[in-house]
């Protein structure tokens, strides 16, 4: 399996990771250069072997769905870029 | 007075206890080496006021006869670890400048227990690398020369400012994290002592996430017996991460010196790679010798999914990173670009806030992830996980309480010497520590010797699950056995 330039692209747009024209091919090398390294594992036999989830069998623990945290703004906000009235402040979305 | 830094932990843990002399003694030696330190690039941020502060409240807490089991050891956190009010930066620009409003639980229970935090540790972006070359705050310099030569060697990575400053008396111990062996392969090349826990044994929460089915918190410290004693306290359950496990933590220290006779250790020979280095080869039958000596029984074991690890961990890995690493996007904190509209501020902070490594992973991990291909990748690559850990739950089944390996294919190199062309040859590293990920089980790596060019080797013991004790038990009889290297005279200052 190997990529294109245009999907290269198309990836770059997904992982929202701008990608200029220049850089384009050489992520494509290094990413072939990678699905190359890993091509073995389509022959690999894994015929009804089950995918692994954890190292011993264990319950996932489960707690009542109650608030225990929060009314700390001021906290969450500490570290935005852009803040305002209590909000994050990002670009406009709709206009 | 003398050199309190050439102390191990156990030794200052001690002389602290006997009040030999104090912990804002003992923290002032460090603050001082750190100070003369700066050209191994060791530390992002050094905290010395905190560490002074720290300090004397366990001097107070000793005087009172209410030491904690770490009172007064100062450490070094790996800046992966997020802690209150100390900038946190997984070392990249994207979290340049951020401050957590919060403690990891893994530092939480070090400070419950006394510990003291001299600064934050460098490492390679995200945890991303097996150099520490890829930081954004300049790579780490590893305290180690080969012989003869100035040339700068790599500490190994991702926890290479861990390891240099353990190996270089900059902090008594270190945190450290390890995905595909980013606590052992540093470790094996600066001569010290470093253990990933069973998966779960430790606490995730508060640790800027890599991939979250490998990632595992662990020490890098001297000595089997201050790992021990570090893994101890850094252990433990924690409600707030679902996946860490609800079981006492033993008291790791008491198994360090315990016998091992009739363990039975497997050697894999699938481990023995075509074209292994002759002195890796020589260092590992040493390694089966000393055992040996000590009264375990050696047994030729066959995992045979072992070459299938590599592969498999870079789709796990880079699938489970492109997905945490979502979260980076401008608005809630870090760094932000602008752009012409919210997807391209997106792109343009991510583009300019992500190094070249993580961007080449995120990449991969979308594409693996993508439409169409998860199914052929990365529930593929799951299920080999599943045939890697019943190559070693037969093994254990058969009867076999610990597996030896070589840690690295190779001593540490020069910076700039690998990987700039092929990211897969840079990969080759981890490929006698990744399985113990993707398997989720124990692995201990001791100093062992050193290669013909004078750098440290080390030797990797892989445990049954949460048998963390026997690993140390028996890492102890490889430190015993092997001759000492000692670490390394400063050149830096």
């Amino acid at each position: 399996m190997s990529v294109d330039l245009a999907t290269v692209r198309r990836i770059a747009h997904l992982a929202r990771i701008s990608v200029s024209e220049a850089e384009a091919p050489y992520l494509q090398t290094e990413i072939n250069a990678i699905l190359n390294f890993v091509e073995e594992l389509s022959a690999v036999d894994v015929e009804g072997v089950e995918p692994m989830t954890s190292v011993l069998p264990m319950h996932m623990k489960k707690r009542h769905d109650v608030v225990t945290d929060g009314n700390i703004v001021d906290a969450v906000l500490a570290n935005a870029p852009s803040r305002e009235d209590g909000f994050f402040v990002v670009p406009k979305v709709i206009e | 007075m003398t050199d309190l830094t050439r102390l191990t932990l156990a030794q200052a843990r001690d002389g602290l206890a006997a009040k030999e002399f104090t912990a804002v003694e003992l923290t002032q030696n460090y603050i001082d080496a750190m100070a003369k330190a700066r050209a191994l690039n060791a530390y992002i941020v050094e905290t010395p006021e905190k560490a002074l502060e720290q300090a004397k409240a366990s001097d107070a807490k000793i005087a009172k006869g209410e030491a904690g089991p770490l009172e007064g050891v100062p450490l070094g956190i790996k800046d992966l670890y997020a802690t209150k009010g100390v900038q946190t930066t997984a070392a990249s620009h994207i979290l340049e400048g951020f401050i957590p409003p919060y403690e990891s639980t893994v530092t939480s229970n070090l400070w419950r227990d006394g510990a003291t935090m001299l600064g934050k540790l460098n490492l390679d972006e995200f945890a991303m690398g097996s150099s520490n070359e890829t930081s954004y705050f300049g790579p780490v310099v590893s305290p180690w020369r080969r012989s003869g030569s100035d040339a700068k060697i790599v500490p190994g990575g991702s926890s290479g400012g861990s390891a240099a400053a353990v190996a270089a008396r900059l902090c008594l111990g270190a945190t450290a994290t390890d995905t595909g062996g980013s606590i052992r392969q540093p470790a094996a090349f600066t001569g010290t002592v470093g253990i990933k826990p069973t998966y779960g044994r430790c606490s995730r929460w508060g640790i800027v996430a890599f991939a979250s089915s490998l990632d595992q918190a662990g020490p890098i410290a001297r000595t089997v017996r201050d790992a021990a004693i570090l893994l101890r306290s850094m252990a433990g359950h924690d409600p707030k991460d679902t996946t860490s496990v609800d079981a006492p933590v033993p008291d790791y220290e008491r198994a360090v010196g315990a016998s091992i006779k009739g363990k039975v250790i497997g050697i894999p020979r699938e481990y023995r790679l075509e074209g292994l280095s002759p002195e890796i080869a020589r260092l590992w039958d040493d390694g089966v010798a000393w055992l040996r000596a000590a009264g375990a029984e050696i047994r030729e074991i066959s995992l045979p999914h072992t070459s299938h690890a590599l592969p498999a961990y870079y789709i796990v890995a880079p699938a489970e990173a492109s997905s945490n690493l979502a979260r980076y996007d401008g608005v809630r904190y870090g760094l932000r670009q602008n752009g012409k509209d919210i997807a391209d501020m997106y792109e343009q902070t991510r583009a300019a806030g992500f190094g070249k490594e993580v961007k080449r992973r995120i990449m991969i991990g979308t594409y693996v992830l993508s439409a169409g291909y998860y199914d052929a990748y990365y529930l593929r690559a799951q299920k080999i996980r599943s045939l890697i850990k019943r190559d070693f739950d037969l093994a254990y089944a058969a009867g076999v309480d610990a597996i030896l390996t070589p840690a690295t294919p190779s001593p540490a190199f020069a910076i700039g010497e690998k990987g700039s062309t092929d990211p897969v040859e840079m990969y080759l590293n981890d490929v006698f520590t990744v399985t113990v990920n993707m398997a989720g089980l124990p692995g201990l790596v001791v100093p062992a010797g050193l290669s013909s060019d004078g750098l440290p080797l080390g030797l990797q013991l892989i445990g049954r699950p949460f048998d963390e004790e026997g690993l140390f038990a028996l890492g102890h009889a490889l430190e015993d056995a092997a001759p000492k290297i000692g670490l390394p005279e400063s050149w830096w200052g």
